[in-house]
């Protein structure tokens, strides 16, 4: 500890051990204990005591009976097993009796200050932090804590509760890692005293009627298998593992959630071999006993298991699909199996296994897509996996959902009726329709895919979100269509979809609700950019009012939508898909084009989303030599970086430098790959001599955009300019030619601006700029020390411990004025 | 009680209430779809219409080519326009003692039944009803009556040649029974026969029963109405909605506790949510003008018009269509966008306190003032040197058949850019368009129905929780294109009493008490005893006195003085004789107890059977029976007084007399 916070700290444990100053914000004690556990990381506990007798001194005030707040006594619980856990300094404050009365019976745990969850807490924490040696455990068998903790598990504040239980494991993995000769025999005698006490009361949990306590005691084993994966952990399951398997003969299954999390962990620990201790038998007796509501998320778990038998797979899958097969079953036209269960699955599947209540049903059909879809693409999933069916189901779901399906038989009607509009089954299934494009199905059933995803964006029911989701999943669709291999065209159906599509996706771009209007036009740049060369999707869209109706969207009222209506035309237009307006909107006026219009909304555009969306098709344009802006390319990033240095938000001035980056690289003719194994591109033109680089760098004032942005009150943007202005140094730091001596008028005259910039008064502008004169200035820059200053985070000077010791000693002086901030 | 249904149209309807000894009249809904089956009537002679071809029997015979002609493979009748009235000849409609309305869309048909069947009674309808409902009415008198068409057909609706016509005019029902449109003289009769009343006012009928409209939120002045007695309730429920739109909201709680729930009036298009359908009206609209066409709304003058409007008030400016104008054209447009401003106390609450802004409730006053809306009485006049496209018009009549709406479907249809755009349930859209085929102009079907859907049925019946649902028949069934939708019906227990037209329901409740009157001087001769606690009985004799459906009890006449002979004779034939009364009793017998003390008694051989009624009690020994039932007791012994007596004596000890 450094000599300035070891004067501080007798004042600050004075102001905390004093009832009549109470701390206001405890974000500071937690501070102060991070810093605490820093320094006794890496140096000696004792000594610390030794040499600042004022913490003793606090953690011994703490005990005296007083009116001391639960924060500070909670805060002194910790610190206390922080410095505990070094075993040395454990025997020094065993020896004052600290620990005792502390931890112990006569502590706060008797007293009326237990009642405060947050000193219940500190007890926990500072045991967990303490317990780290085998004195300590001793200790705890001495004072009973382990009973105590035992009545934690069962807390009212759930924070409490939890944290008790994780103690019980660290003390079990603490006292078996004292075991010197393997893990112990299946006899309770082979176990070490604490451990034995600690297993012994999980069993009787186990054994207990009461579901809150089979809970508890499944919790902690839950913890035991996913955190310790020594040899004893496998011991321990084939302890336990009857009284487990004993809950699944109850009806119903007690604690059903929390069992199926300790199964899980069971089978992932690597500490088990799972085949020998009856894992699978457990887990397969789980999945058929649990009901379908509660058994979804462990056979998602079996299935992701890397190694388990096939038997047990094909079960867990069967249950994972079962909800959907039922849905298969009622709507089907004829008898006969759905293909997704196997037929003697299938046989036993009726509709009515699905819950009655449209809050269940729906819940469960929304887990079970959610899992489908998580399992999808992991390599591990189930082979054959039953694309066709599912594919049906996703379709039927939807197709009941949204009033289309015709069920023919009473449940089928009954589950119409339960899902009809259903707005979350229709997300889940979308999404999970989406996900099926990875695979592909029989053309027949793809037409029913587009026919039902048609069908969602044409209905005028259909609400925004779902809206959004059936765009997503119709742009995956069309993206998985193209079966060629090596061809990126829309197939022949794409495109007659397409043309369907496109009359909804003009409706759409008009709708009153302007996320309809935003997802649309997200949408159609989605399409453009993957399809905007392909001849079909050309023809098609030309042929649509989508082009003229995204250009009047510039002009909506609602900034998202304006913003994602400047990408769209940014996209369309780098395709050459805009068509000049014609209107009636400009009746007779005075065509505008695309390029001025954008100027125009990164000018006078109120808010930030739109002006944003500007600079970045702005750049993109540049990057792709947009027909606008080669024909002054010059002028253009001139106009476009006078008007964004003068933009408020932050994000349109980086957008700037990242504008001002493109055009620095073209004109100095870098190549821009970051990938090392990336073909190089050759340039389009070759780069002129520097010097004329310079000047055109020069002439559309990059500079003066790049130094003002370098003092820029915002540090993504300084950071940028920095990067920025350190590449073009080292790029012509090589060129000999333009060395030229640093201390002309010019330089000088330019500097001293620079440092009124950075004062804060950026009102003078540069003027113009030579390039020797800005290579002089550059060369003359600290750009590295400014990098390193810019990378360290906002607070770092704050950050000290001296000035968190300051602050709190500060804040307490005060606190009585300005008590309601603290929050 | 029985309900006689004069109307099968469910949205239309027309049932008459026979309750104690009242006749009332529920609604009187003009059925208008028999238009359809007519060519329809340009303002401006329509050479194509005028062209068509007559048509003429499969054997060729072509005497109906004067009465029928053929558009694009359908055939029309080529006449003055029809309508379906309600039927008149189920119940004699002279003997209807008050017809009360619940909307101006449902009293159409109210100059056919006040002035032509002998009616006498009174009509009871709100303010905004009447004045909303003569507007609907004028302006179909004036659509019709401003292109008179000489030709009247009627040899089409001989029976023996309707068989040989095509669908759909073959299967038309009731065609003898098509009436042509009254006249504005028989509009102003019939609506002088109105009498206003407010939302929860109590009327009473002839002191039998009690009427009172409750608000039902469907449109400006829609109720439902309470028809009670004082120990009987009705509710009739038409045309009703939860939606917040113009309207005051609908009370739901005056209906609890009904007998029975009529229940009609329901949402047309139970599959199309407004919601969904006024954004599909509003995109199709912006997209059409956006591509320079014209939109046209076939509309009627009042009602979904006044939230159209708003919306697009709300919508214009967002969807850069400001310079577009909105053109409103109806007889009747410039009285019923006043009138909707000054009914301030029917509307919506939020409206209402815009009035105290003071501000107009409605928007479509800025629209005005901004010259953005409109209005013309016709197309001709100021309209037509106003006029610009690409514009909005909404207009009449929704059917296509008459009205202003005709010039424009032929102005327009040929041209794909432009968009017909159906509001209206009224009207099948398909059958609607027929005459005018073959069509370029888009037509977009966006129906926009605020009156209850099925959910919002069952909803409304759980809260209210009628004994006896009775609705039209269509509506115990999911709609026969979709007979999988089991939601689309309505669902309640016990199961709803349908009916269709021409039916005569006998409604399933009896009567079973009346309120009576005691005359105080009466009141104060009783002498109650109490039998139970709380619970005092009085005999009382006295004369019931009944007129005018009230009645009361009267002390009787003083016996008159015995003062001679024949005098004495002639007052004992008026007086009835006052017997000594034996005692009355009360009270019900517990059979178990009662066994008991029968075993006490020295009965053996006791047997107990239930009965639907009560109980047996068998005395096998004795070989007697007791039957004891709720009112009354019997003891059935052979021959055996004595025992009978005792027997008897024992039923008494567990009853109580006075």
């Amino acid at each position: 500890m450094d000599p300035e916070c070891s004067q501080l700290l007798p004042a600050l444990c004075a102001v905390l051990a004093d009832p009549r100053q109470p701390m206001a914000d405890d974000t500071c004690l937690e501070k102060l204990l991070d810093w605490f556990k820093t320094i006794t990381e890496a140096g000696s506990s004792l000594l610390l005591l030794q040499e600042n007798p004022c913490l003793v001194e606090l953690l011994c005030h703490v005990l005296k009976p007083q009116d001391l707040s639960s924060r500070v006594l909670s805060f002194s619980l910790r610190l206390t097993g922080v410095f505990a856990a070094q075993e040395d300094c454990f025997q020094y404050l065993q020896q004052g009796e600290l620990l005792p009365r502390l931890f112990g019976e006569a502590g706060p745990l008797g007293g009326a200050a237990w009642t405060a969850p947050t000193v219940r807490s500190g007890w926990i924490q500072g045991l967990r932090s303490l317990a780290q040696h085998p004195s300590a455990l001793h200790f705890l068998a001495d004072c009973g804590a382990v009973d105590t903790i035992f009545s934690l598990q069962g807390d009212s504040s759930l924070f409490v509760a939890s944290a008790a239980g994780q103690l019980l494991v660290h003390i079990l993995s603490l006292s078996m890692r004292g075991l010197a000769e393997g893990p112990p025999g299946l006899q309770a005698d082979d176990w070490p005293p604490c451990a034995q006490k600690i297993v012994g009361h999980i069993e009787e949990s186990l054994r207990s009627t009461a579901t809150p306590q089979i809970t508890q005691a499944l919790n902690v084993l839950t913890t035991t298998f996913s955190h310790c994966h020594d040899p004893w952990t496998q011991v321990l399951w084939v302890r336990l593992h009857p009284l487990v398997a004993a809950l699944l003969e109850k009806d119903p299954v007690p604690a059903a959630h929390s069992l199926v999390d300790l199964l899980l962990s069971v089978a992932r620990s690597p500490g088990l071999s799972s085949s020998s201790c009856g894992l699978w038998e457990t887990l397969a007796q789980t999945v058929s006993h649990l009901s379908p509501t509660q058994a979804g998320l462990l056979a998602l778990g079996i299935l992701k298991l890397q190694d388990c038998p096939q038997a047990l797979r094909a079960q867990a899958f069967a249950v994972l699909l079962q909800p959907l097969a039922c849905v298969l079953k009622a709507t089907a036209q004829g008898p006969g199996p759905s293909g997704l269960l196997d037929s003697t699955a299938a046989d036993s599947v009726t509709a009515d296994m699905l819950p009655p209540s449209k809050a269940a049903c729906v819940g469960l059909l929304c887990r079970t897509l959610a899992h489908l879809e998580l399992l999808l693409p992991l390599p591990q999933r189930p082979c054959p996996w039953p694309q066709v069916p599912l594919l049906g189901a996703a379709v039927t779901l939807l197709q009941l959902c949204g009033g289309s399906g015709s069920p023919a038989s009473d449940a089928g009607r009954q589950l119409c009726a339960l899902l009809l509009g259903c707005v979350r089954v229709q997300r889940a299934a979308l999404d999970f329709l989406g996900t099926l494009s990875q695979e592909t199905g029989p053309p027949e059933l793809v037409t029913q895919v587009f026919a039902v995803l048609l069908e969602y964006l044409r209905s005028p029911d259909s609400s925004p979100t779902v809206l959004k989701k059936a765009f997503q999943a119709t742009f995956r669709w069309l993206l998985s269509s193209p079966r060629t291999p090596g061809c990126s065209d829309l197939d022949s159906d794409a495109v007659l979809f397409l043309r369907e599509l496109l009359p909804v996706l003009q409706k759409r771009l008009c709708s009153p609700c302007w996320e309809v209007r935003d997802s649309s036009l997200e949408f159609l740049t989605q399409m453009t950019r993957r399809w905007g060369g392909q001849a079909g999707f050309r023809h098609a869209l030309l042929a649509s009012e989508v082009p003229r109706l995204t250009e009047q969207l510039l002009r909506d009222p609602e900034s998202y939508v304006r913003a994602s209506a400047v990408t769209a035309m940014g996209q369309l237009s780098s395709q050459g898909l805009c068509v000049p307006s014609a209107g009636p909107e400009h009746p007779g006026g005075q065509q505008k084009s695309l390029l001025g219009e954008l100027l125009h909304i990164l000018s006078a555009d109120s808010e930030g989303f739109p002006r944003r969306a500007v600079m970045q098709v702005f750049t993109q344009w540049l990057r792709d030599s947009h027909a606008d802006v080669v024909g002054d390319t010059e002028q253009f990033v001139a106009g476009v970086l006078q008007v964004a240095g003068q933009d408020l938000d932050w994000e349109v001035r980086a957008q700037g430098l990242e504008l001002a980056l493109v055009f620095l690289e073209q004109t100095l003719g870098l190549s821009r790959s970051h990938c090392p194994y990336a073909v190089t591109p050759p340039v389009a033109a070759p780069a002129g001599p520097l010097t004329q680089a310079l000047q055109s760098l020069c002439r559309v004032r990059l500079f003066e955009f790049a130094f003002r942005a370098l003092f820029d009150c915002d540090r993504p943007v300084a950071q940028k300019s920095c990067d920025l202005l350190l590449l073009l140094r080292a790029k012509t730091a090589s060129s000999s030619s333009l060395q030229e001596p640093r201390s002309s008028p010019d330089v000088a005259s330019v500097e001293a601006a620079l440092q009124r910039w950075r004062a804060g008064d950026q009102a003078q502008p540069l003027g113009d700029l030579e390039p020797e004169v800005v290579l002089a200035v550059l060369r003359s820059m600290d750009l590295e020390g400014l990098r390193g200053a810019l990378a360290e985070s906002s607070d770092h000077v704050e950050k000290s411990p001296q000035s968190l010791l300051q602050d709190m000693l500060a804040t307490v002086g005060i606190r009585g004025e300005n008590e309601a901030d603290c929050y | 009680m029985k309900l006689y249904c004069l109307s099968g149209h469910p949205t239309l309807p027309c049932n008459v209430l026979k309750f104690k000894s009242t006749t009332i009249m529920l609604d009187c809904g003009l059925d208008m779809t028999s238009t359809l089956n007519f060519l329809p009537l340009p303002l401006v002679q329509s050479p194509r219409l005028s062209n068509l071809p007559g048509w003429s029997l499969k054997d060729g015979s072509a005497f109906l080519d004067k009465e029928l002609k053929e558009c694009s493979g359908h055939v029309f009748v080529d006449s003055v326009p029809e309508f379906c009235l309600p039927e008149t000849e189920l119940i004699d409609l002279s003997t209807v003692d008050v017809i009360l309305i619940s909307n101006y869309h449902c009293m159409m048909a109210l100059p056919y039944i006040t002035e032509h069947t002998g009616f006498t009674g009174t009509v009871y309808a709100t303010e905004p009803t009447v004045q909303i409902g003569r507007l609907l009415m004028e302006e179909l008198v004036n659509f019709i009556e401003r292109v008179p068409k000489a030709q009247s057909a009627s040899l089409w609706k001989n029976k023996d040649i309707q068989r040989l016509l095509p669908s759909p005019l073959k299967d038309a029902v009731e065609v003898s029974t098509w009436r042509r449109c009254y006249t504005m003289q028989e509009v102003n009769s019939a609506l002088s026969k109105i009498q206003l009343v407010g939302y929860s006012q109590k009327i009473e009928l002839f002191g039998a029963v009690q009427v009172t409209p409750l608000s039902s939120g469907y449109a400006l002045g829609s109720s439902n109405w309470i028809i009670q007695s004082h120990y009987e309730k009705v509710s009739y429920v038409s045309g009703s909605s939860l939606l917040t739109t113009h309207p005051q909201p609908m009370d739901q709680a005056s209906l609890k506790n009904s007998d029975v729930l009529i229940l009609t009036g329901l949402t047309q298009i139970p599959t199309a949510n407004p919601d969904g359908m006024v954004g599909e009206f509003c995109s199709n609209l912006a997209l059409t003008v956006r591509n320079g066409g014209n939109v046209l709304v076939p509309c009627y003058p009042s009602g979904v018009i006044y939230d159209l409007l708003e919306c697009l008030y709300q919508y214009i400016d967002s969807a850069g269509l400001s310079n577009i104008p909105f053109y409103f054209i109806s007889p009747v447009a410039n009285s019923s966008l006043e009138f909707s401003q000054i009914f301030a106390e029917w509307l919506c609450h939020n409206k209402q306190t815009k009035v105290y802004l003071p501000e107009p409730p409605f928007p479509h006053a800025e629209l005005i003032q901004t010259n953005k809306l409109k209005h013309y009485p016709s197309l001709h006049g100021d309209f037509s040197s106003d006029f610009r496209q690409p514009c909005v018009v909404f207009t009449g009549h929704p059917s296509l058949r008459f009205g202003d709406v005709v010039h424009f479907m032929e102005l327009w249809g040929k041209s794909s850019l432009n968009t017909v755009i159906f509001t209206e349930p009224d009207f099948s859209y398909l059958e609607a368009l027929a005459p005018y085929q073959p069509l370029a102009m888009k037509c977009i079907y966006c129906p926009i129905d605020t009156r209850l859907n099925f959910i919002q049925v069952s909803k409304l019946l759980k809260e209210v929780q009628p004994l006896h649902v009775v609705c039209p028949e269509q509506y115990t069934q999911p709609p026969p294109a979709q007979s999988h939708r089991m939601d689309l019906m309505i669902d309640c227990q016990p199961p709803a009493m349908s009916y269709r037209r021409a039916e005569v329901l006998a409604l399933p409740f009896k009567r079973r008490y009346e309120k009576i009157e005691i005359m105080p001087e009466l009141a104060d001769a009783l002498v109650p005893m109490e039998i139970k606690p709380g619970i005092s009985l009085a005999t009382v004799s006295a004369v019931l006195h009944t007129k005018d459906n009230k009645h009361v009890l009267q002390p009787p006449p003083r016996p008159a003085q015995p003062s001679g002979g024949k005098k004495r004779k002639r007052a004992s034939e008026d007086i009835p004789d006052c017997k000594v009364l034996k005692p009355l009793l009360s009270g019900s017998i517990p059979v178990e107890q009662f066994v008991q003390t029968l075993e006490k008694h020295g009965f053996s051989d006791i047997k107990v059977e239930d009965t639907a009624k009560g109980h047996i009690v068998l005395l096998q020994e004795a070989e007697t029976l007791i039957q004891i039932e709720e009112d009354s007791t019997h003891i059935i012994c052979d021959n055996d007084e004595m025992l009978r007596v005792r027997l008897r004596d024992l039923v008494l000890k567990f009853l109580q007399k006075f």
